[in-house]
């Protein structure tokens, strides 16, 4: 390996370390976890109440959302690759669940925009 | 010219078995779009040894052999924009000059993960994923550290290319 190549290697690496520093700062306790599918809002849950429920997606695609102890999860699918029930429980304002498979995203949102859709529902 | 093409033939199918081989522990990752890159190893020594277009060559026929056999429409957009985001990240790497077979390959990793990422971004319409990147990138540089190794060690042992 040359020089050049440590640099490469530690730039990377003080970018990513620096992205995931703003992460660890900006982020927030979220409250609501939103299903998509394809894009488009499907489902919203309190991350406060403990609830198991099938996310179903087209061509029979289906996941299981968990939300216990204010995190949620998935903890079944019958997507192929299965990534969705191996990624870890979120609970901080817009940390995600992907299961690309199925185009099915669990998202967590905080505050505020709980209080805009208690008005509007 | 007959042995050129049995070179092509022979990564082209090295490539393809790789790919296969990775598929087969995908879950050992949390984050979509972590991967090894094992099949770098073939874009890599196909890059050092026949060139940038026969890397290119080599990728997309490894890309779409492997879609239609044991992937799907998805996994092949997938491959397909990491594959070419990598194969131009590393081609240029490459051609700049200061780095070596292993500082390409980290280049190539990074630029894999990035392109599949851009790609989920679109497919699935939200910003959020962009909080996956720093790991996509660590990752990258490891598994691009690791390839970049083995590559230049294959590529040390094998006979000059005819």
């Amino acid at each position: 390996m040359k020089k050049a190549d440590f640099i490469l290697i530690g730039v990377i690496f003080a970018a990513a370390l620096a992205a995931l520093g703003w992460i660890r700062i900006s982020r927030s306790q979220g409250n609501q976890v939103v299903v998509y599918i394809d894009g488009t809002e499907t489902a919203r849950y309190s991350l406060e109440e403990d609830l198991v429920t099938e996310i179903e997606s087209e061509k029979g695609g289906k996941n299981t959302l968990t939300i216990a102890n204010g995190e949620a999860s998935v903890t079944e699918a019958n997507c192929p690759d299965g990534l969705c029930v191996h990624q870890s429980s979120i609970s901080y304002d817009g940390q995600t669940i992907v299961c690309l498979p199925h185009r099915v995203v669990v998202e967590i949102q905080g505050e505020e925009e709980m209080d805009v859709d208690g008005i509007a529902r | 010219m007959k042995s050129k093409a049995a070179e092509y033939g022979l990564l082209a199918a090295l490539a393809m078995v790789l790919s296969y081989v990775e598929a087969q522990f995908p879950v050992f990752f949390a984050v979509p779009g972590m991967k090894l890159g094992l099949t770098n190893i073939v874009v890599l020594i196909s890059l050092y040894r026949q060139g940038t277009k026969s890397a290119f060559a080599i990728n997309l026929v490894r890309i779409v052999l492997t879609g239609f056999t044991f992937g799907n429409l998805f996994s092949m957009i997938y491959s397909l924009a990491g594959g070419c985001l990598s194969w131009v990240i590393m081609a240029a790497a490459k051609k700049w000059g200061p780095f070596s077979m292993t500082g390409v390959s980290v280049a190539g990793g990074v630029g894999h993960n990035i392109g599949q990422i851009l790609v989920a971004l679109f497919v699935l319409e939200t910003g959020k994923l962009i909080y996956y990147l720093p790991f996509l990138m660590i990752s990258g540089v490891a598994a691009g550290v690791v390839v970049g190794l083995i590559g230049s060690g294959i590529l040390r042992r094998l006979p000059p290319s005819a």
